[in-house]
């Protein structure tokens, strides 16, 4: 009988490649382990092996076709002179043991509703001109941008030189600036953010990849107690001009140890500065700031939205102000103020609700630290209700925040008491139905919309 | 003996630079007796309540950064770690800025908002003064690091104790610094005991071999000769100069006081310290030198000890009448204001 393979997945987050190549063709014979194709994804290329033998009777799926589905049948083997057609077709999908497995990705944020309206702001005037970037090659373009400006400013972090940056954040750069700034280090986080903070100190402008956020906690002693308060104990000498960056908070069935958000652990330090870019042109604009700011600047970036595209600014002297936050859908009856991928739920949540005759105001926060009080604040006077959505945890989250902010500057003009959507108070599970259930989704911020705006 | 690569040495015996001139060896008198006199004076403001919070002092240890600095230019940097007020007098800093800091007034090094762990100069490239142990080891090999980018013929001297050469964080340095040949001379002060603990009870094998697994040279020092300690920290620079990337030095010291002001010191003997007091003091030792050499009568050297007195009351002095920072600094310089 024969078998189908599959698109595999290259990694938790993927959903679709290019089916670059076949390297075997209809006919031959195929051993367990031959590589039959190579696959792309815009983080990588990999090789796609063999598991069952026999001969390789149909190639569904020719070489060169961009946005091959996970899991969509690329070819059959079987005995030869069996008919191909003859294959079962299976339904991946359906073969899942119930719906709610179905895997992470497809939980990924829904795109920007396209009649999703925001104000009018300054930055405007740099979306004149725009093309269409993945966050991952914004945060790129935001780095090799800055480098070409400035000499002193340099990467560092693991793989990031010669394997392209392990989620391809760092593509090219080694080959534009070379191994004097594009620096591969060995897997030592405490001792490589420390190293960076003394060539911030001795003149340089580091940044420092971690490869994802949850590393940069064997190197927390050195973000919080070197880079962030030496400025501060040295009376105003030592200036820290160092960016740490890398994907924050959850990404997909990757377990509890490498899905944790570091905003409020940051957040709650002074002397940090915390971003938390949405969208790519965010996420180009904010890295710019972060990179020219002299202080530590905390950027927090998502894995899941590396992939995702977005209009980009073409104007070179596009940057986005650190402290200010953007109202990204105006509304009237209700604020959800979010950050990073929630920003996502949250226009989902508010095309959803526009739908049931109730206006949402999104705010992306952007930046966390400083907190762009005077937006939010101005909103809730507008709706006079607030609801926060994070990736956090709630306990002294970033939510917990926006509650005392609204105690402190709002609070005669609330309806309701704020609602925070944060992830459940547990670490993070692998298995899909519990991850799903554990992180916020749109509709857990429709359901505290109504509970806040009193309606069924 | 040659500092070659992946070599160890343990040589109580340098060769024997040529002897420094007169003159220099008077300033490294005077430089010793002065950290040894202001250290005294601030035991005392620190007895008196005028000093707050930790207080480490640097007593018996004074060789080690006076010969080591004796081989230094303005282009090198020097990193420490919280018994720092030796290494910030012997980079040149003023000894008023430095005790004002102490007693936590407006004109300390730090506006009074560092204290006594915590002061910097970058005029004098001294980048502190860290307070977590081990974390200004890193932070050294990142400033050699600068000084290879930006390639300002500059090394840094890091500093460290024999407690902090057990934190791991030490060991990601090694490696980095050996793998990327920073400029980086690391110099384990020794002084036998990490706060309360024996060398003997913390640390196995000999210190100064903590680096031989990554091919990073080492060499044990008598930490209380300030010619040995120039020998070698002249032999190591050069080395680090031409290239080839760390050295680490052991400094064999002993400081005489607790390793804080609150600290009994009840883990060694009165007799321990005070045969190294007697038989090894670094000043006693070079002053016996001076006068055999004919370098300086008594009469020349109790000169210097009134000079060097005199710095450090004067420094007492500006420490005790500089006024308390205005309330307003509590909140300036939590960030660079872009």
């Amino acid at each position: 009988m024969p078998v189908q393979v599959l698109m595999p997945a290259l990694s938790p987050t993927m959903t679709e490649g290019k089916l670059a190549k076949w390297l075997k063709k209809e006919g031959d014979t195929v051993k367990s382990g031959d590589v039959l194709a190579e696959i792309e994804t815009d983080k990588a290329t990999m090789e796609v092996e063999a598991v069952d033998e026999g001969t390789l009777l149909k190639i569904l799926v020719p070489e060169g076709t961009e946005n091959v589905a996970v899991n969509t049948p690329i070819a059959s083997i079987g005995e030869e002179g069996e008919s191909a057609d003859a294959a079962p077709a299976p339904a991946p999908v359906a073969a899942k043991p119930a719906e709610a497995a179905a895997p992470a990705p497809a939980a990924a944020p829904a795109p920007v509703p396209a009649q999703a309206k925001s104000p009018a702001s300054d930055e405007d005037r740099f979306f004149k001109e725009v093309k269409t970037q993945t966050v991952r090659e914004a945060l790129r373009d935001a780095m090799a941008e800055e480098m070409r400006r400035d000499e002193t400013v340099l990467l560092m972090g693991e793989e990031v030189a010669e394997y392209q940056g392990a989620y391809k954040i760092s593509q090219g750069l080694l080959q534009e600036f070379g191994a004097k700034r594009v620096i591969d280090t060995p897997i030592t986080e405490h001792g490589f953010a420390g190293l960076a903070v003394g060539a911030a100190f001795g003149g340089l402008r580091p940044i420092v990849e971690f490869m994802t956020m949850n590393f940069s906690m064997q190197a927390i002693d050195h973000i919080i107690n070197s880079a962030a308060k030496t400025l501060y104990m040295s009376g105003g000498q030592m200036g820290c001009p160092i960016v740490f960056r890398g994907p924050n908070g959850a990404a997909a069935r990757v377990g509890a140890q490498h899905s944790q958000c570091y905003a409020s652990w940051y957040a709650h330090v002074p002397g940090l500065k915390v971003l938390a870019p949405y969208s790519a042109a965010d996420a180009k604009g904010l890295l710019r700031a972060a990179i020219r700011d002299p202080n530590p600047v905390v950027f927090l970036e998502n894995e899941i939205m590396y992939g995702h595209s977005f209009d980009v600014p073409t104007d070179p002297d596009f940057i986005l102000p650190i402290g200010k936050a953007k109202i990204e859908r105006a509304g009237t009856d209700v604020t959800i103020v979010a950050y990073s991928i929630c920003v996502g739920h949250a226009l989902a949540a508010a095309e959803k609700l526009a739908a049931e005759g109730i206006s949402a105001e999104v705010i992306n926060l952007r930046s966390i630290r400083p907190l762009d009080v005077d937006t939010i604040v101005e909103s809730v006077k507008k709706t006079n209700r607030l609801v926060s959505v994070e990736e956090s945890w709630p306990f002294a989250g970033i939510g917990s925040e926006m509650a005392a902010v609204m105690m402190e500057h709002a609070f005669d003009y609330l309806d309701a008491p704020v609602v925070r959507v944060c992830a459940k108070d547990v670490p993070l599970p692998y298995a899909a139905n519990l991850e799903k259930l554990a992180l916020p989704q749109p509709d857990d911020v429709v359901a505290a919309v109504k509970s806040v705006t009193y309606r069924k | 003996m040659a500092v070659t690569k992946r070599r160890t040495t343990r040589s109580a015996a340098p060769e024997a630079p040529t002897l420094p001139s007169k003159e220099e060896l008077v300033r490294y008198y005077r430089e010793m007796l002065l950290i040894r006199r202001f250290e005294e004076k601030a035991g005392q403001l620190y007895g008196m309540g005028l000093i707050g919070g930790f207080c480490h002092l640097y007593i018996g240890q004074e060789a080690v950064v006076v010969g080591i600095q004796s081989c230094m230019t303005p282009a090198d940097s020097v990193i420490t770690s919280y018994r720092d007020h030796g290494h910030m007098l012997a980079c040149g800093m003023e000894s008023k800025g430095v005790m004002a800091e102490l007693t936590g007034r407006a004109g300390g090094y730090s506006k009074g908002k560092g204290g006594s762990m915590h002061m910097f100069s970058r005029e004098k490239k001294f980048y502190g003064g860290h307070g977590i142990v081990a974390a200004q080891v890193p932070i050294g090999a990142g400033l050699g690091f600068a000084h290879k980018y930006l390639n300002d013929g500059g090394f840094n001297a890091c500093y460290m104790g024999d407690g902090a050469i057990n934190q791991g964080q030490v060991y990601e340095t090694f490696n980095m610094a050996a793998l990327w040949k920073l400029p980086t001379l690391f110099v384990i002060e020794n002084n036998k005991y990490a706060m309360g603990t024996a060398q003997a009870r913390a640390s196995a094998g000999e210190l100064f071999e903590r680096g031989s697994a990554y091919g990073i040279p080492g060499k044990q020092v008598n930490g209380m000769d300030v010619l040995e300690v120039r020998a070698a920290a002249h032999e190591a620079i050069e080395y680090i100069r031409a290239g080839n990337g760390p050295v680490i030095l052991e400094m064999q010291t002993y400081r005489y006081r607790g390793h804080s002001m609150s600290d009994p010191a009840k883990y060694r003997t009165k007799e321990e310290v005070n045969k190294m007091r007697s038989e090894s003091d670094p000043i006693d030792n070079l002053k016996k030198l001076l006068l055999e050499k004919g370098y300086a009568d008594e009469e020349s050297l109790k000169i210097v000890d009134r000079e060097v007195k005199d710095i450090v009351t004067e420094a007492a002095d500006f420490a005790t009448t500089s006024p308390e920072p205005d309330p307003s600094e509590l909140w300036t310089d939590v960030l660079v204001e872009a």
